[in-house]
């Protein structure tokens, strides 16, 4: 007998975020408000894609978390833990078994099927909050489709650097509607978000759910003249030589020796062992 | 109250509320895609699924509107005692449950507002059947184009006129269940 109700929260809990996530699936990119419960972790560690996980968990899933793309850092472990405790799900760091995978700032490398869900953290959910400070007025902004502040903000980006300095967090619209911000995610990761799972946003310290169904339409927000870029730092993985994943600059030692590798462990490891 | 409506509620609720949340969602981010649920075995004529879908999204914060011969007092009190949701008129309700027919005129119910377009009922359809023939779905959730049984066109065509706007809908009929939400474009039959 586990002393925790499954998943942690009680169940009056998770029918309003399951209402909540339900909505949100309606409205693809609208940030549906949800009351938000404390959870046994500080805001900013994931408690918003908990509670998303924790209302969508059932017992046959194997959940897998990652941190910046990594299974063995200190948030992707705990959570991990948190749901084998309280779930007593199968838990995975292979991408291809999980069912639910909760990430916070980056996509998996291989390609995510019909069979999974994706359910990421996300600290400030308002794409418009670092220019507009008020809820009010972004909640009317989004009301009334002007969106025309976050086009100023890309065009500043060019005239001060030359091109859209933005490299993550890099704002969405989503089905010619609304204007969406998709987590921290790396630019690089902006492409694959058109993908076959359901994708799920929880931000617990904003009180946010929002959702894109599968094969939503997202557009990274461009100029014509200044087309969207899905950068990323122009090198091969130091250790299995991959090309086309997203790489972490890593400081090797005190004299200006580094490496780039895979920020995904999974898809790196996967490599390595198809090499040797 | 008669002792039948203690009966026929969730055995484990948190196990069969999870599986039966997949499937109610899994239906609403695939519009046309048509699941399987158990675990209520509720009073005529509220259908399984229905009954499943009240039971996983419904308590005291979601005034429910029964329509028609849903509006009787074993469906009442078996929706009283194993939610405790209030039950409303048509304005106010978060869910309308019915048969097509007694669900209509759509504009009763809530749509929501430009600010907060979530506040908006979801209506509950009873349905003899459920088919993924007839009316072509495309849309958020769908990768080119879907068929589903709807029982009507021209409505459900109006309420995703007003997108971000509407009403969402689950179908139901047996153990099955179908949802679309306001995005859903409906052409003809095909």
């Amino acid at each position: 007998m586990n002393e925790y109700n499954f998943a942690y929260l009680d169940e009056q809990t998770k029918r309003m975020i399951r209402r909540a996530i339900l909505k949100g699936l309606a409205i693809p990119g609208y940030q549906v408000p949800f009351a938000s419960r404390e959870m046994p972790m500080p805001y900013g560690w994931g408690t918003g894609g908990v509670q998303v996980s924790a209302a969508v968990l059932t017992p046959e899933d194997t959940f897998k978390v990652i941190d910046q793309g990594a299974d063995d850092t200190t948030n992707a472990v705990s959570i991990r833990k948190f749901f084998e405790k309280t779930a007593n799900v199968a838990v995975t760091e292979e991408t291809g078994e999980a069912s639910v995978i909760q990430t916070r700032h980056r996509i998996p490398e291989q390609v995510l099927t019909e069979d999974q869900i994706l359910v990421y953290q996300v600290p400030i959910p308002e794409p418009l909050r670092f220019l507009e400070p008020s809820e009010v007025e972004t909640r009317k902004m989004h009301a009334l489709e002007e969106y025309g502040l976050m086009h100023v903000k890309l065009y500043e980006d060019i005239s001060q650097h030359g091109a859209i300095a933005t490299a993550y967090a890099y704002p969405v619209k989503i089905e010619g509607r609304y204007v969406m911000d998709p987590s921290p995610i790396p630019k690089f990761d902006n492409p694959k978000m058109e993908m076959a799972a359901i994708q799920l946003f929880g931000a617990g310290r904003e009180q946010r759910i929002y959702a894109l169904p599968p094969y939503t339409k997202v557009v990274s927000l461009d100029f014509e003249d200044f087309p969207f870029e899905a950068s990323k730092a122009d090198q091969v993985c130091g250790v299995c030589g991959a090309e086309d994943s997203y790489l972490d600059e890593l400081i090797t030692d005190d004299e200006g020796g580094r490496m780039f590798v895979c920020s995904d462990t999974d898809y790196c490891r996967t490599r390595q062992g198809n090499i040797t | 109250m008669e002792p039948d409506v203690l009966e026929g509620g969730f055995c484990n609720a948190p196990i069969d509320a999870a599986y039966a949340f997949r499937a109610a969602m899994n239906a609403m981010a695939r519009p046309g895609q048509i699941e399987t649920v158990a675990g209520a075995q509720p009073p005529g004529p509220l259908s399984v699924s229905a009954g499943v879908v009240i039971l996983t999204l419904c308590d005291p914060e979601t005034p429910i509107y029964l329509a028609g011969d849903h509006n009787c007092t074993q469906v009442r009190d078996w929706i009283t005692f194993h939610t405790g949701a209030p039950m409303t008129g048509p304005a106010d309700a978060i869910f309308a449950l019915g048969k097509w027919s007694d669900l209509v005129p759509l504009d009763q119910y809530r749509i929501g507002t430009p600010r907060y377009p979530d506040r908006s009922a979801t209506v509950i359809v009873e349905m003899d059947e459920l088919s993924n023939a007839g009316e072509t779905l495309s849309g958020p959730g769908i990768e080119t184009a879907t068929n589903l049984s709807l029982p009507d066109r021209q409505r459900f065509q109006q309420n995703a006129t007003l997108y971000p706007l509407g009403l969402d809908f689950f179908l139901t009929a047996g153990d099955r269940l179908a949802a679309l939400p306001r995005t859903t474009k409906i052409a003809g039959v095909s």
